[in-house]
Protein backbone atom coordinates (compact mmCIF):
# COMPACT_ATOMS: atom_id res chain seq x y z
CA UNK A 1 0.00 0.00 0.00
CA UNK A 2 1.07 3.68 -0.62
CA UNK A 3 -0.33 6.93 0.51
CA UNK A 4 0.18 9.19 -2.90
CA UNK A 5 -0.91 12.13 -4.38
CA UNK A 6 -2.48 12.29 -8.00
CA UNK A 7 -3.51 14.95 -10.16
CA UNK A 8 -6.44 14.22 -12.33
CA UNK A 9 -5.94 14.85 -15.92
CA UNK A 10 -9.26 13.72 -17.84
CA UNK A 11 -12.63 13.31 -16.27
CA UNK A 12 -15.32 12.35 -18.52
CA UNK A 13 -19.02 10.57 -18.80
CA UNK A 14 -18.73 7.64 -21.31
CA UNK A 15 -21.91 6.04 -21.10
CA UNK A 16 -25.17 6.75 -18.91
CA UNK A 17 -24.31 7.32 -15.62
CA UNK A 18 -20.66 6.49 -16.12
CA UNK A 19 -17.19 8.02 -16.07
CA UNK A 20 -13.68 7.53 -16.89
CA UNK A 21 -10.97 9.50 -15.00
CA UNK A 22 -7.70 9.52 -15.78
CA UNK A 23 -5.24 10.14 -12.99
CA UNK A 24 -1.18 10.86 -13.47
CA UNK A 25 1.06 9.89 -10.35
CA UNK A 26 2.85 7.00 -8.66
CA UNK A 27 1.62 3.76 -10.16
CA UNK A 28 4.25 1.49 -9.37
CA UNK A 29 2.61 -0.31 -6.50
CA UNK A 30 -0.72 -1.18 -8.64
CA UNK A 31 -1.06 -4.62 -9.92
CA UNK A 32 -4.29 -5.25 -12.22
CA UNK A 33 -7.72 -6.59 -9.82
CA UNK A 34 -6.48 -4.70 -7.08
CA UNK A 35 -8.20 -1.26 -6.15
CA UNK A 36 -7.71 2.49 -4.63
CA UNK A 37 -9.27 4.29 -1.89
CA UNK A 38 -9.87 7.86 -2.52
CA UNK A 39 -10.47 10.73 -0.09
CA UNK A 40 -13.04 12.83 -1.84
CA UNK A 41 -13.36 16.72 -0.01
CA UNK A 42 -16.28 16.98 2.53
CA UNK A 43 -16.73 13.06 3.50
CA UNK A 44 -15.68 11.17 6.11
CA UNK A 45 -14.56 7.62 4.48
CA UNK A 46 -13.05 6.79 1.09
CA UNK A 47 -14.52 5.10 -1.60
CA UNK A 48 -12.90 2.16 -3.62
CA UNK A 49 -12.88 2.25 -6.84
CA UNK A 50 -10.98 -0.66 -8.60
CA UNK A 51 -8.05 -0.05 -11.31
CA UNK A 52 -9.05 -0.29 -14.50
CA UNK A 53 -5.74 0.38 -16.17
CA UNK A 54 -2.08 1.36 -14.95
CA UNK A 55 0.40 1.86 -17.63
CA UNK A 56 2.65 4.98 -18.24
CA UNK A 57 2.36 7.08 -15.16
CA UNK A 58 -1.37 6.75 -15.69
CA UNK A 59 -4.17 5.07 -13.59
CA UNK A 60 -7.31 5.39 -15.43
CA UNK A 61 -10.74 4.58 -13.09
CA UNK A 62 -14.02 3.88 -14.06
CA UNK A 63 -17.14 4.71 -12.15
CA UNK A 64 -20.61 5.07 -11.83
CA UNK A 65 -22.43 7.73 -10.43
CA UNK A 66 -24.57 5.68 -7.59
CA UNK A 67 -24.61 8.48 -4.37
CA UNK A 68 -23.24 11.66 -2.95
CA UNK A 69 -19.18 10.34 -3.38
CA UNK A 70 -19.45 9.31 -7.20
CA UNK A 71 -21.69 12.65 -7.82
CA UNK A 72 -18.63 14.40 -6.45
CA UNK A 73 -15.93 12.70 -8.58
CA UNK A 74 -17.85 13.43 -11.59
CA UNK A 75 -18.02 16.98 -10.65
CA UNK A 76 -14.36 16.54 -10.38
CA UNK A 77 -12.24 19.00 -12.73
CA UNK A 78 -8.74 18.25 -14.55
CA UNK A 79 -6.11 19.79 -11.89
CA UNK A 80 -7.83 18.20 -9.26
CA UNK A 81 -5.36 16.57 -6.42
CA UNK A 82 -6.96 13.92 -5.14
CA UNK A 83 -5.20 11.56 -2.17
CA UNK A 84 -5.23 7.98 -3.13
CA UNK A 85 -4.22 4.81 -0.67
CA UNK A 86 -2.91 2.49 -3.88
CA UNK A 87 -1.87 -0.99 -4.10
CA UNK A 88 -4.94 -2.63 -2.09
CA UNK A 89 -6.36 -5.57 -2.04
CA UNK A 90 -4.90 -9.14 -3.42
CA UNK A 91 -5.60 -8.56 -7.44
CA UNK A 92 -5.80 -11.65 -10.14
CA UNK A 93 -3.39 -14.59 -10.31
CA UNK A 94 -2.62 -14.36 -14.03
CA UNK A 95 -1.27 -17.64 -14.37
CA UNK A 96 -3.65 -19.37 -13.51
CA UNK A 97 -5.54 -18.54 -16.78
CA UNK A 98 -5.04 -21.27 -18.98
CA UNK A 99 -5.01 -19.79 -23.02
CA UNK A 100 -8.12 -19.81 -23.46
CA UNK A 101 -10.00 -17.69 -20.30
CA UNK A 102 -12.86 -15.96 -19.86
CA UNK A 103 -13.63 -12.66 -18.56
CA UNK A 104 -16.80 -11.67 -17.16
CA UNK A 105 -18.03 -8.05 -16.34
CA UNK A 106 -21.27 -6.74 -15.48
CA UNK A 107 -21.27 -2.71 -15.09
CA UNK A 108 -19.29 -1.27 -12.83
CA UNK A 109 -17.74 -4.72 -12.45
CA UNK A 110 -16.48 -4.14 -16.65
CA UNK A 111 -13.54 -1.67 -15.44
CA UNK A 112 -10.92 -3.88 -13.48
CA UNK A 113 -11.14 -6.59 -16.44
CA UNK A 114 -9.70 -4.28 -18.53
CA UNK A 115 -6.29 -4.51 -17.11
CA UNK A 116 -6.43 -7.74 -16.58
CA UNK A 117 -7.38 -8.47 -20.68
CA UNK A 118 -4.54 -6.38 -20.83
CA UNK A 119 -2.12 -8.64 -19.23
CA UNK A 120 -3.24 -11.85 -20.06
CA UNK A 121 -3.51 -10.78 -23.54
CA UNK A 122 0.04 -10.12 -23.15
CA UNK A 123 0.96 -13.33 -21.43
CA UNK A 124 -0.04 -14.58 -25.13
CA UNK A 125 -3.15 -15.60 -24.42
CA UNK A 126 -6.67 -15.85 -26.05
CA UNK A 127 -9.38 -14.23 -23.83
CA UNK A 128 -13.12 -14.14 -24.48
CA UNK A 129 -14.87 -11.32 -22.72
CA UNK A 130 -18.53 -10.95 -21.51
CA UNK A 131 -19.50 -7.55 -20.92
CA UNK A 132 -23.28 -6.91 -19.19
CA UNK A 133 -25.15 -4.13 -18.58
CA UNK A 134 -29.02 -3.16 -18.40
CA UNK A 135 -29.56 -1.38 -21.70
CA UNK A 136 -27.87 0.14 -24.82
CA UNK A 137 -26.92 3.57 -23.19
CA UNK A 138 -24.90 2.16 -20.55
CA UNK A 139 -22.78 0.19 -22.57
CA UNK A 140 -18.61 1.24 -22.42
CA UNK A 141 -15.58 -0.22 -23.50
CA UNK A 142 -16.40 -2.86 -25.90
CA UNK A 143 -14.03 -1.12 -28.53
CA UNK A 144 -11.60 -0.74 -26.02
CA UNK A 145 -11.49 -4.53 -25.71
CA UNK A 146 -11.77 -5.10 -28.77
CA UNK A 147 -8.74 -3.30 -29.60
CA UNK A 148 -6.92 -5.68 -27.26
CA UNK A 149 -7.76 -8.52 -29.83
CA UNK A 150 -10.19 -10.29 -27.24
CA UNK A 151 -13.64 -11.76 -28.37
CA UNK A 152 -16.35 -9.46 -27.15
CA UNK A 153 -19.35 -10.62 -26.33
CA UNK A 154 -22.04 -7.46 -24.81
CA UNK A 155 -25.68 -8.42 -23.11
CA UNK A 156 -28.26 -6.13 -22.47
CA UNK A 157 -30.81 -7.04 -20.25
CA UNK A 158 -33.69 -5.07 -21.96
CA UNK A 159 -31.86 -6.44 -25.40
CA UNK A 160 -31.86 -3.16 -26.63
CA UNK A 161 -27.81 -4.07 -27.56
CA UNK A 162 -25.83 -7.35 -28.41
CA UNK A 163 -27.52 -10.18 -26.79
CA UNK A 164 -30.85 -10.06 -24.96
CA UNK A 165 -30.27 -11.38 -21.05
CA UNK A 166 -27.59 -11.43 -18.34
CA UNK A 167 -23.71 -12.32 -18.90
CA UNK A 168 -24.68 -16.10 -18.38
CA UNK A 169 -26.90 -16.50 -21.07
CA UNK A 170 -23.21 -15.57 -23.24
CA UNK A 171 -21.50 -18.11 -21.49
CA UNK A 172 -21.21 -20.99 -23.84
CA UNK A 173 -17.91 -20.73 -25.24
CA UNK A 174 -15.08 -22.90 -24.59
CA UNK A 175 -12.57 -21.36 -21.68
CA UNK A 176 -9.96 -22.78 -19.44
CA UNK A 177 -10.29 -20.57 -16.22
CA UNK A 178 -12.11 -17.79 -15.54
CA UNK A 179 -12.19 -14.33 -14.31
CA UNK A 180 -15.33 -12.18 -12.98
CA UNK A 181 -16.24 -9.55 -11.32
CA UNK A 182 -20.10 -7.33 -10.73
CA UNK A 183 -23.27 -7.24 -8.71
CA UNK A 184 -23.63 -10.11 -6.10
CA UNK A 185 -26.88 -11.65 -8.01
CA UNK A 186 -24.59 -12.20 -10.95
CA UNK A 187 -21.56 -13.29 -9.58
CA UNK A 188 -23.58 -15.89 -8.08
CA UNK A 189 -25.32 -16.96 -11.45
CA UNK A 190 -21.87 -17.41 -13.24
CA UNK A 191 -20.69 -19.12 -10.41
CA UNK A 192 -23.45 -21.94 -10.92
CA UNK A 193 -23.03 -22.07 -14.52
CA UNK A 194 -19.23 -22.30 -14.59
CA UNK A 195 -17.66 -25.31 -15.71
CA UNK A 196 -13.76 -24.22 -14.75
CA UNK A 197 -12.19 -22.92 -11.67
CA UNK A 198 -12.45 -19.42 -11.54
CA UNK A 199 -11.85 -16.02 -9.57
CA UNK A 200 -14.28 -13.79 -8.18
CA UNK A 201 -14.04 -10.16 -7.26
CA UNK A 202 -16.07 -8.98 -4.48
CA UNK A 203 -17.83 -5.84 -3.06
CA UNK A 204 -18.28 -4.56 0.69
CA UNK A 205 -18.88 -1.12 2.28
CA UNK A 206 -15.27 -0.58 3.77
CA UNK A 207 -14.10 1.10 6.95
CA UNK A 208 -10.21 1.69 5.88
CA UNK A 209 -9.58 -0.27 2.96
CA UNK A 210 -6.62 -1.68 4.32
CA UNK A 211 -7.01 -4.47 6.68
CA UNK A 212 -7.08 -2.47 10.07
CA UNK A 213 -10.67 -2.23 10.94
CA UNK A 214 -12.28 -5.32 10.10
CA UNK A 215 -15.63 -3.57 8.78
CA UNK A 216 -15.54 -5.73 5.49
CA UNK A 217 -15.06 -9.42 6.82
CA UNK A 218 -16.61 -12.75 5.22
CA UNK A 219 -16.52 -16.05 5.95
CA UNK A 220 -14.67 -18.19 3.12
CA UNK A 221 -13.88 -22.15 2.92
CA UNK A 222 -10.16 -20.98 4.12
CA UNK A 223 -11.61 -18.94 6.97
CA UNK A 224 -12.40 -15.30 7.45
CA UNK A 225 -11.58 -13.06 5.13
CA UNK A 226 -11.25 -9.41 4.93
CA UNK A 227 -12.52 -8.15 1.08
CA UNK A 228 -10.25 -5.55 1.48
CA UNK A 229 -6.70 -6.92 2.36
CA UNK A 230 -7.16 -10.95 1.82
CA UNK A 231 -9.80 -10.02 -1.15
CA UNK A 232 -11.44 -8.56 -3.19
CA UNK A 233 -10.76 -11.89 -5.68
CA UNK A 234 -11.85 -14.97 -4.09
CA UNK A 235 -11.22 -18.15 -5.94
CA UNK A 236 -14.35 -20.48 -6.35
CA UNK A 237 -13.70 -22.96 -4.21
CA UNK A 238 -13.61 -21.33 -1.24
CA UNK A 239 -16.92 -19.22 -1.73
CA UNK A 240 -19.61 -19.95 0.50
CA UNK A 241 -22.72 -17.89 -0.80
CA UNK B 1 12.47 21.36 23.65
CA UNK B 2 9.31 21.03 24.76
CA UNK B 3 8.75 17.57 27.14
CA UNK B 4 5.52 15.26 25.65
CA UNK B 5 6.34 12.51 28.40
CA UNK B 6 3.20 11.54 30.40
CA UNK B 7 2.92 8.63 32.82
CA UNK B 8 -0.38 6.57 32.96
CA UNK B 9 -1.00 4.19 35.60
CA UNK B 10 2.59 3.94 36.58
CA UNK B 11 4.28 3.52 32.67
CA UNK B 12 5.75 6.63 31.86
CA UNK B 13 5.32 6.60 27.86
CA UNK B 14 7.00 9.21 25.30
CA UNK B 15 4.12 10.94 24.41
CA UNK B 16 0.01 10.45 24.97
CA UNK B 17 -1.14 8.92 21.32
CA UNK B 18 -2.20 5.44 21.63
CA UNK B 19 -3.88 4.26 18.26
CA UNK B 20 -7.11 2.82 19.59
CA UNK B 21 -8.61 -0.55 19.95
CA UNK B 22 -10.31 -1.98 16.52
CA UNK B 23 -8.83 0.52 14.49
CA UNK B 24 -5.36 -0.97 14.65
CA UNK B 25 -5.75 -4.58 14.27
CA UNK B 26 -2.40 -5.42 16.32
CA UNK B 27 -0.17 -3.12 14.19
CA UNK B 28 0.70 -4.87 11.01
CA UNK B 29 -1.23 -3.05 8.51
CA UNK B 30 0.41 0.62 10.32
CA UNK B 31 3.87 -0.44 10.62
CA UNK B 32 4.58 -1.18 6.60
CA UNK B 33 4.13 2.63 6.45
CA UNK B 34 6.15 3.89 9.40
CA UNK B 35 7.78 2.88 12.62
CA UNK B 36 4.97 2.41 14.80
CA UNK B 37 7.42 2.41 17.67
CA UNK B 38 7.06 6.41 17.50
CA UNK B 39 3.71 6.20 19.19
CA UNK B 40 3.26 6.58 23.13
CA UNK B 41 1.15 2.52 23.34
CA UNK B 42 -1.44 1.10 20.84
CA UNK B 43 -4.71 -0.50 22.28
CA UNK B 44 -5.01 -3.65 20.18
CA UNK B 45 -7.99 -5.32 18.70
CA UNK B 46 -10.65 -6.47 21.56
CA UNK B 47 -10.18 -9.57 22.67
CA UNK B 48 -12.41 -12.30 24.02
CA UNK B 49 -12.18 -15.94 25.72
CA UNK B 50 -13.07 -17.21 22.69
CA UNK B 51 -12.91 -16.77 18.84
CA UNK B 52 -15.28 -14.32 17.58
CA UNK B 53 -16.78 -13.69 13.90
CA UNK B 54 -18.54 -10.62 14.29
CA UNK B 55 -21.47 -9.39 12.87
CA UNK B 56 -22.74 -9.93 9.21
CA UNK B 57 -21.93 -7.09 6.88
CA UNK B 58 -22.50 -4.10 5.81
CA UNK B 59 -20.55 -3.60 9.57
CA UNK B 60 -19.63 0.19 8.26
CA UNK B 61 -22.10 3.11 7.21
CA UNK B 62 -20.62 6.61 6.50
CA UNK B 63 -22.35 9.98 8.56
CA UNK B 64 -21.10 13.66 8.14
CA UNK B 65 -17.64 13.80 10.20
CA UNK B 66 -18.19 10.41 11.39
CA UNK B 67 -18.65 6.66 10.84
CA UNK B 68 -20.73 3.91 12.05
CA UNK B 69 -19.26 0.14 12.83
CA UNK B 70 -21.10 -2.88 14.12
CA UNK B 71 -17.94 -5.36 13.36
CA UNK B 72 -19.27 -6.90 16.78
CA UNK B 73 -15.64 -7.93 18.23
CA UNK B 74 -14.32 -10.19 15.31
CA UNK B 75 -11.16 -11.66 17.30
CA UNK B 76 -9.57 -15.15 17.35
CA UNK B 77 -9.99 -15.36 20.92
CA UNK B 78 -7.02 -15.02 23.62
CA UNK B 79 -5.57 -18.13 23.21
CA UNK B 80 -4.74 -17.72 19.52
CA UNK B 81 -3.85 -14.18 20.38
CA UNK B 82 -1.66 -15.16 22.69
CA UNK B 83 0.15 -18.09 20.39
CA UNK B 84 -0.32 -15.79 16.98
CA UNK B 85 -0.70 -12.17 17.16
CA UNK B 86 1.85 -10.82 20.29
CA UNK B 87 4.84 -12.62 18.96
CA UNK B 88 4.26 -10.98 15.63
CA UNK B 89 3.49 -8.05 17.19
CA UNK B 90 6.44 -7.82 19.24
CA UNK B 91 8.53 -7.77 16.30
CA UNK B 92 7.46 -4.69 15.32
CA UNK B 93 6.48 -2.86 18.77
CA UNK B 94 9.47 -2.89 21.45
CA UNK B 95 6.72 -0.69 23.97
CA UNK B 96 4.50 -1.83 27.00
CA UNK B 97 1.24 -2.64 24.79
CA UNK B 98 -2.41 -1.73 25.91
CA UNK B 99 -4.75 -5.32 25.77
CA UNK B 100 -8.28 -4.65 25.26
CA UNK B 101 -10.54 -7.05 26.54
CA UNK B 102 -14.39 -7.65 26.45
CA UNK B 103 -16.78 -10.37 27.14
CA UNK B 104 -19.98 -11.87 28.00
CA UNK B 105 -19.69 -12.58 31.48
CA UNK B 106 -18.21 -11.62 34.81
CA UNK B 107 -16.32 -15.30 34.71
CA UNK B 108 -15.47 -14.07 30.70
CA UNK B 109 -13.54 -11.20 31.83
CA UNK B 110 -11.41 -12.79 34.37
CA UNK B 111 -10.83 -15.60 32.24
CA UNK B 112 -8.85 -13.40 29.77
CA UNK B 113 -7.24 -11.36 31.31
CA UNK B 114 -5.57 -13.40 34.22
CA UNK B 115 -3.90 -15.08 31.15
CA UNK B 116 -2.93 -11.78 29.51
CA UNK B 117 -1.64 -10.72 32.68
CA UNK B 118 1.08 -13.33 31.73
CA UNK B 119 2.33 -11.24 29.01
CA UNK B 120 5.19 -9.38 29.11
CA UNK B 121 4.58 -6.98 26.63
CA UNK B 122 1.20 -6.11 27.89
CA UNK B 123 1.50 -2.84 30.13
CA UNK B 124 -1.83 -2.06 30.17
CA UNK B 125 -5.54 -4.20 30.67
CA UNK B 126 -7.81 -1.79 28.66
CA UNK B 127 -11.37 -3.56 30.21
CA UNK B 128 -14.06 -3.06 27.50
CA UNK B 129 -17.57 -3.03 29.36
CA UNK B 130 -18.95 -0.32 26.77
CA UNK B 131 -19.47 -2.06 22.62
CA UNK B 132 -22.80 -1.16 21.55
CA UNK B 133 -22.41 -3.80 18.54
CA UNK B 134 -22.72 -7.35 20.61
CA UNK B 135 -26.30 -8.28 22.43
CA UNK B 136 -25.74 -9.76 26.63
CA UNK B 137 -21.83 -8.44 26.58
CA UNK B 138 -19.99 -5.45 26.49
CA UNK B 139 -22.20 -2.23 26.71
CA UNK B 140 -24.56 -4.28 29.12
CA UNK B 141 -21.62 -3.96 32.05
CA UNK B 142 -20.97 -0.50 31.46
CA UNK B 143 -24.21 0.87 31.44
CA UNK B 144 -24.96 -0.14 35.27
CA UNK B 145 -22.55 1.22 37.65
CA UNK B 146 -23.03 -2.17 40.09
CA UNK B 147 -22.43 -4.38 37.32
CA UNK B 148 -19.31 -2.38 36.29
CA UNK B 149 -17.85 -2.74 39.85
CA UNK B 150 -18.36 -6.14 40.00
CA UNK B 151 -16.13 -6.48 36.58
CA UNK B 152 -13.78 -4.28 38.13
CA UNK B 153 -13.40 -6.48 40.63
CA UNK B 154 -13.40 -9.55 39.24
CA UNK B 155 -10.33 -8.64 36.78
CA UNK B 156 -8.07 -6.73 39.57
CA UNK B 157 -8.84 -9.98 41.25
CA UNK B 158 -6.40 -11.65 38.85
CA UNK B 159 -3.84 -9.29 37.99
CA UNK B 160 -0.95 -6.76 38.95
CA UNK B 161 -1.17 -4.88 35.57
CA UNK B 162 -2.78 -1.42 36.13
CA UNK B 163 -6.55 -1.84 34.99
CA UNK B 164 -8.01 0.70 32.92
CA UNK B 165 -12.02 0.60 32.47
CA UNK B 166 -13.40 1.67 29.20
CA UNK B 167 -16.92 3.37 29.69
CA UNK B 168 -19.66 3.79 27.30
CA UNK B 169 -21.09 7.43 26.88
CA UNK B 170 -24.85 5.60 26.57
CA UNK B 171 -25.69 6.76 29.49
CA UNK B 172 -27.04 9.35 31.65
CA UNK B 173 -24.44 9.77 34.23
CA UNK B 174 -20.99 8.74 32.88
CA UNK B 175 -19.62 10.12 36.18
CA UNK B 176 -21.21 7.38 38.33
CA UNK B 177 -20.03 4.77 36.25
CA UNK B 178 -16.82 5.96 36.42
CA UNK B 179 -16.89 6.13 40.31
CA UNK B 180 -18.25 2.64 40.86
CA UNK B 181 -14.92 1.02 39.18
CA UNK B 182 -12.77 3.76 40.82
CA UNK B 183 -14.38 2.14 44.19
CA UNK B 184 -13.17 -1.51 43.14
CA UNK B 185 -9.81 -0.28 42.87
CA UNK B 186 -9.54 0.80 39.05
CA UNK B 187 -6.41 2.65 38.34
CA UNK B 188 -7.76 4.23 35.55
CA UNK B 189 -10.86 4.87 32.97
CA UNK B 190 -10.79 5.23 29.24
CA UNK B 191 -13.73 6.83 27.10
CA UNK B 192 -15.64 7.18 25.46
CA UNK B 193 -16.71 4.11 23.45
CA UNK B 194 -18.90 4.94 20.78
CA UNK B 195 -21.59 6.50 20.57
CA UNK B 196 -25.49 4.09 19.15
CA UNK B 197 -26.42 5.12 15.90
CA UNK B 198 -27.87 4.13 12.86
CA UNK B 199 -28.37 5.27 8.92
CA UNK B 200 -30.98 4.04 6.47
CA UNK B 201 -30.51 3.47 3.14
CA UNK B 202 -32.75 5.31 0.93
CA UNK B 203 -32.81 3.33 -1.63
CA UNK B 204 -33.77 -0.02 -0.01
CA UNK B 205 -35.75 1.91 2.74
CA UNK B 206 -33.65 -0.63 5.22
CA UNK B 207 -31.42 0.00 7.76
CA UNK B 208 -27.65 0.17 6.62
CA UNK B 209 -26.14 -2.12 9.14
CA UNK B 210 -26.30 -5.66 9.36
CA UNK B 211 -27.72 -5.32 13.21
CA UNK B 212 -29.69 -1.96 12.39
CA UNK B 213 -27.60 -0.03 14.98
CA UNK B 214 -24.02 0.45 15.15
CA UNK B 215 -21.13 2.95 16.97
CA UNK B 216 -20.64 6.21 15.90
CA UNK B 217 -17.09 7.31 16.26
CA UNK B 218 -14.94 10.55 14.29
CA UNK B 219 -14.69 14.05 14.78
CA UNK B 220 -18.61 14.53 15.00
CA UNK B 221 -18.32 12.99 18.93
CA UNK B 222 -15.53 15.14 20.01
CA UNK B 223 -17.58 17.18 21.47
CA UNK B 224 -19.48 14.47 23.35
CA UNK B 225 -15.98 12.89 24.24
CA UNK B 226 -14.89 16.16 25.91
CA UNK B 227 -17.89 16.44 27.90
CA UNK B 228 -18.09 12.89 29.07
CA UNK B 229 -13.75 13.37 30.35
CA UNK B 230 -14.79 16.99 31.87
CA UNK B 231 -17.31 15.33 34.07
CA UNK B 232 -15.41 11.93 34.78
CA UNK B 233 -12.60 14.07 35.59
CA UNK B 234 -14.51 16.03 38.46
CA UNK B 235 -15.88 12.75 39.81
CA UNK B 236 -12.45 10.38 40.08
CA UNK B 237 -8.77 11.03 41.09
CA UNK B 238 -7.47 7.68 38.70
CA UNK B 239 -6.06 9.19 35.46
CA UNK B 240 -8.41 9.28 32.31
CA UNK B 241 -7.59 8.41 28.90
CA UNK B 242 -9.41 10.24 26.61
CA UNK B 243 -11.10 9.31 23.09
CA UNK B 244 -13.66 10.18 20.45
CA UNK B 245 -13.20 11.53 17.73
CA UNK B 246 -9.84 13.56 18.46
CA UNK B 247 -8.04 14.21 14.64
CA UNK B 248 -4.90 17.20 14.97
CA UNK B 249 -2.35 18.02 17.93
CA UNK B 250 -4.95 20.64 18.91
CA UNK B 251 -7.58 18.20 19.87
CA UNK B 252 -5.07 16.56 22.23
CA UNK B 253 -4.49 19.20 23.37
CA UNK B 254 -8.18 20.32 24.53
CA UNK B 255 -8.90 16.80 25.39
CA UNK B 256 -6.12 16.95 28.31
CA UNK B 257 -7.16 20.59 29.43
CA UNK B 258 -10.17 18.76 30.41
CA UNK B 259 -8.75 15.86 32.55
CA UNK B 260 -7.17 13.24 30.13
CA UNK B 261 -3.67 11.86 31.24
CA UNK B 262 -3.48 10.63 27.54
CA UNK B 263 -5.12 10.22 24.40
CA UNK B 264 -6.21 7.06 22.12
CA UNK B 265 -7.00 8.40 18.23
CA UNK B 266 -9.07 5.92 16.39
CA UNK B 267 -11.62 6.63 13.40
CA UNK B 268 -9.10 8.64 12.07
CA UNK B 269 -6.20 6.07 11.60
CA UNK B 270 -8.71 4.52 9.30
CA UNK B 271 -9.52 7.40 6.97
CA UNK B 272 -5.53 8.48 7.22
CA UNK B 273 -3.16 5.77 8.08
CA UNK B 274 -0.36 8.26 8.91
CA UNK B 275 -2.80 10.19 11.09
CA UNK B 276 -1.48 9.08 14.77
CA UNK B 277 2.13 9.88 13.48
CA UNK B 278 0.92 13.20 12.26
CA UNK B 279 -0.88 14.21 15.44
CA UNK B 280 3.04 13.18 17.25
CA UNK B 281 4.66 15.05 14.78
CA UNK B 282 3.05 17.94 15.34
CA UNK B 283 2.40 18.06 18.61
CA UNK B 284 5.47 19.80 19.74
CA UNK B 285 4.69 22.84 17.23
CA UNK B 286 1.12 23.17 18.91
CA UNK B 287 2.69 22.97 22.20
CA UNK B 288 4.85 25.68 21.58
CA UNK B 289 1.99 27.72 19.75
CA UNK B 290 -0.13 27.45 23.07
CA UNK B 291 3.05 27.89 25.52
CA UNK B 292 2.90 24.72 26.74
CA UNK B 293 6.25 23.13 27.56
CA UNK B 294 5.72 20.29 29.36
CA UNK B 295 2.56 18.32 28.44
CA UNK B 296 1.93 16.62 31.42
CA UNK B 297 1.11 20.13 33.40
CA UNK B 298 -1.98 20.67 31.38
CA UNK B 299 -4.00 17.74 32.54
CA UNK B 300 -6.94 18.72 33.58
CA UNK B 301 -5.94 22.90 33.41
CA UNK B 302 -9.07 23.92 31.80
CA UNK B 303 -11.00 23.02 35.27
C1 LIG C 1 -13.10 -3.25 -4.06
C2 LIG C 1 -14.15 -2.38 -4.68
C3 LIG C 1 -13.98 -1.94 -6.00
C4 LIG C 1 -14.94 -1.13 -6.60
N1 LIG C 1 -14.74 -0.72 -7.89
C5 LIG C 1 -15.64 0.08 -8.49
C6 LIG C 1 -15.44 0.54 -9.82
O1 LIG C 1 -14.42 0.25 -10.45
N2 LIG C 1 -16.39 1.33 -10.37
C7 LIG C 1 -17.52 1.68 -9.68
O2 LIG C 1 -18.37 2.39 -10.24
N3 LIG C 1 -17.74 1.27 -8.42
C8 LIG C 1 -16.84 0.48 -7.80
N4 LIG C 1 -17.05 0.05 -6.50
C9 LIG C 1 -18.24 0.52 -5.81
C10 LIG C 1 -17.99 1.93 -5.27
O3 LIG C 1 -17.05 1.86 -4.22
C11 LIG C 1 -19.29 2.55 -4.73
O4 LIG C 1 -20.19 2.71 -5.80
C12 LIG C 1 -19.03 3.92 -4.10
O5 LIG C 1 -18.28 3.77 -2.91
C13 LIG C 1 -20.32 4.64 -3.82
O6 LIG C 1 -20.05 5.86 -3.18
P1 LIG C 1 -21.14 7.01 -3.13
O7 LIG C 1 -20.70 8.02 -2.16
O8 LIG C 1 -21.42 7.50 -4.51
O9 LIG C 1 -22.45 6.24 -2.64
P2 LIG C 1 -23.18 6.36 -1.22
O10 LIG C 1 -24.22 5.33 -1.22
O11 LIG C 1 -23.58 7.76 -0.95
O12 LIG C 1 -22.02 5.94 -0.23
C14 LIG C 1 -22.19 5.85 1.16
C15 LIG C 1 -21.17 4.89 1.72
O13 LIG C 1 -21.41 3.56 1.28
C16 LIG C 1 -20.32 3.03 0.57
N5 LIG C 1 -20.81 2.25 -0.57
C17 LIG C 1 -21.93 2.47 -1.29
N6 LIG C 1 -22.06 1.56 -2.27
C18 LIG C 1 -21.00 0.72 -2.16
C19 LIG C 1 -20.58 -0.44 -2.87
N7 LIG C 1 -21.26 -0.93 -3.91
N8 LIG C 1 -19.42 -1.05 -2.49
C20 LIG C 1 -18.71 -0.58 -1.45
N9 LIG C 1 -19.07 0.51 -0.74
C21 LIG C 1 -20.20 1.15 -1.09
C22 LIG C 1 -19.51 4.23 0.16
O14 LIG C 1 -18.15 3.93 -0.07
C23 LIG C 1 -19.73 5.17 1.32
O15 LIG C 1 -18.90 4.82 2.40
C24 LIG C 1 -16.10 -0.76 -5.89
C25 LIG C 1 -16.28 -1.19 -4.57
C26 LIG C 1 -15.32 -1.99 -3.96
C27 LIG C 1 -15.51 -2.44 -2.56
C1 LIG D 1 -14.09 -0.15 13.37
C2 LIG D 1 -14.02 0.06 14.86
C3 LIG D 1 -13.79 -1.03 15.71
C4 LIG D 1 -13.72 -0.86 17.09
N1 LIG D 1 -13.45 -1.93 17.89
C5 LIG D 1 -13.30 -1.76 19.23
C6 LIG D 1 -12.91 -2.84 20.09
O1 LIG D 1 -12.69 -3.98 19.63
N2 LIG D 1 -12.78 -2.59 21.41
C7 LIG D 1 -12.99 -1.36 21.96
O2 LIG D 1 -12.83 -1.18 23.15
N3 LIG D 1 -13.32 -0.31 21.16
C8 LIG D 1 -13.48 -0.48 19.83
N4 LIG D 1 -13.80 0.61 19.03
C9 LIG D 1 -14.00 1.93 19.65
C10 LIG D 1 -12.73 2.78 19.57
O3 LIG D 1 -11.65 2.16 20.25
C11 LIG D 1 -12.97 4.17 20.14
O4 LIG D 1 -13.39 4.07 21.48
C12 LIG D 1 -14.02 4.95 19.38
O5 LIG D 1 -13.94 4.68 18.01
C13 LIG D 1 -13.94 6.46 19.62
O6 LIG D 1 -12.76 7.01 19.08
P1 LIG D 1 -12.68 7.71 17.62
O7 LIG D 1 -13.82 8.68 17.51
O8 LIG D 1 -11.33 8.36 17.58
O9 LIG D 1 -12.84 6.62 16.63
C14 LIG D 1 -13.89 0.44 17.64
C15 LIG D 1 -14.10 1.53 16.78
C16 LIG D 1 -14.15 1.36 15.42
C17 LIG D 1 -14.37 2.56 14.53
S1 LIG E 1 -12.28 -2.18 5.28
FE1 LIG E 1 -11.12 -2.14 7.12
S2 LIG E 1 -10.48 -4.20 7.23
FE2 LIG E 1 -11.43 -4.14 5.30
Amino acid sequence: MKNLVFELLTNKKIAKNTYECVLCGDISDIKCGQFVNIMIDGLYLRRPISVCDAEDGKLTLIYKVVGVGTEKMANMEAGTKLDLLTGLGNGYDTERSGDKPLLIGGGAGVPPMYKLCKELTSQGKKCSVILGFGSMDEVFYEDEFKSLGADVYVTTVDGSYGIKGFVTDAMNMEYTYFYTCGPEPMLKAVYNKSTTSGEFSFEERMGCGFGACMGCTCKTKYGNKRICKDGPVLVKEEIIW
Amino acid sequence: MVNTKVTLCGIEIDNPIIPASGTFGFGQEFAELYDINILGSFSFKGTTKDPRFGNPTPRIAETASGMLNCVGLQNPGVEHVIAHELPEMKKIFHKPVMANVSGFSVEDYAYTCELLDKEEQVGWLEVNISCPNVHGGGMSFGTDPKNAAEVTKAVKAVTKKPVIIKLTPNVTDIAAVAKAVESEGADGVSLINTLSGMRINLKTKKPILSITTGGLSGPCTFPVALRCVWQVYNAVKIPIVGMGGVTTAEDVIEMMLAGATAVEVGAANLVDPFASKKIIESLPEAMAKYGINNLSDIIGGAH
